[in-house]
């Protein structure tokens, strides 16, 4: 794992990583935009509403995904004190947000015509919502710091006791009574699905997780490249 | 065609959902790597500003590799 957390050589796997997750990302997404819209079926309840479900479930799933990428970011940053666990949980934060964003609003622009309401206070839609205040309470505590290996810290202890919030994220519609549907993909029993509407759905949940390589790979050569520029100013003050 | 526009009524809610999406992925992506590019210029520019400054210290015997 040491052997990861060298920048130097980070950069050289993340420039080869790179095309290949920029070249998914446009297949994927055209691949799943496309059976989305014109292979799927319009859903014998829902009607043409439910084309909603193919954004809303990937944004929903990135949006945990990415927390859980950044909580075991932040266990091996207060553990092994790695300098990229810090910096791939700094970059994954506004992605995952945007994600969690995404799967609020697609949500309630579903709920409207479905249920009848933008929004309830039921424990699937109000978890969810947590999950975007924890990672802005991420991204404010990295930004509240003026050292470095403080923020990281602080913000690390933040990610690591909000991944709580996951398991209740998962299981809330199986504990409580929600509007919410169900799961109907990750079950024990399996997909519940119709493979019309399971395939979309799959192959755009890869085009956004392929997106989000993209994005956390440049965002990543950024702090780094951030990090080389805090340390030349440093030389230059001191040499001045 | 006017017919998968409506999306049976639900154009508005379908179409908000996947434009929103779209704009807020792609708002993401490109101020990322706009970012990068800023980044790595004031990064190129300094290291030019910087170097030619450790050469004439190079007569110190102790000259710090940072």
């Amino acid at each position: 794992m040491h052997r990861f957390a060298n920048p130097t050589r980070f950069l050289r796997i993340a420039a080869v990583v790179q095309p290949w997750a920029m070249g998914l990302t446009v297949i994927l997404f055209g691949a799943g935009l496309y059976m989305s819209f014109f292979t799927s079926p319009p859903d014998y309840q829902q009607g043409e509403s439910v084309r909603i479900m193919y954004v809303h479930v990937p944004a929903a799933w990135m949006g945990m995904f990415c927390y859980a990428a950044m909580a075991i970011a932040s266990a091996v940053s207060l553990i092994w004190k790695h300098p990229l666990s810090d910096v791939a949980g700094r970059a994954t934060a506004p992605v995952g947000a945007a994600f969690t964003f995404l799967s609020l609003v697609t949500g309630s622009l579903w709920g409207k015509p479905m249920w009848g309401t933008w929004w309830v206070w039921d424990a699937r839609l109000t978890s969810m919502l947590i999950l975007l205040f924890l990672y802005m309470g991420y991204m404010a505590l990295q930004g509240a710091f003026d050292d470095r290996a403080r923020a990281a810290k602080a913000s690390a202890i933040l990610a690591l006791v909000g991944a709580v919030n996951l398991p209740i994220i998962k299981f809330s519609v199986t504990w409580w009574n929600s509007l919410h549907q169900g799961s109907s993909v990750i079950t024990m029993e399996g997909p519940k699905m119709a493979s019309s509407m399971l395939w979309p759905l799959l192959i755009m949940a890869f085009a956004f997780k392929a997106y989000y390589v993209w994005v956390l790979l440049v965002r990543m050569r950024q702090e780094i490249t951030a990090n080389k520029v805090r340390i030349l100013r440093l030389k230059q003050v001191n040499g001045a | 065609m006017q017919e998968f526009f409506s999306m049976g009524g639900y154009g508005t809610y379908v179409w908000s959902s996947y434009g929103l999406t779209a704009f807020v992925m792609l708002v993401l992506l490109v101020s990322s790597i706009r970012s990068l590019k800023s980044t790595e210029a004031t990064f190129e520019r300094l290291k030019q500003a910087v170097t030619p400054k450790e050469n004439q210290k190079t007569e110190a015997p102790n000259g710090d590799e940072a």
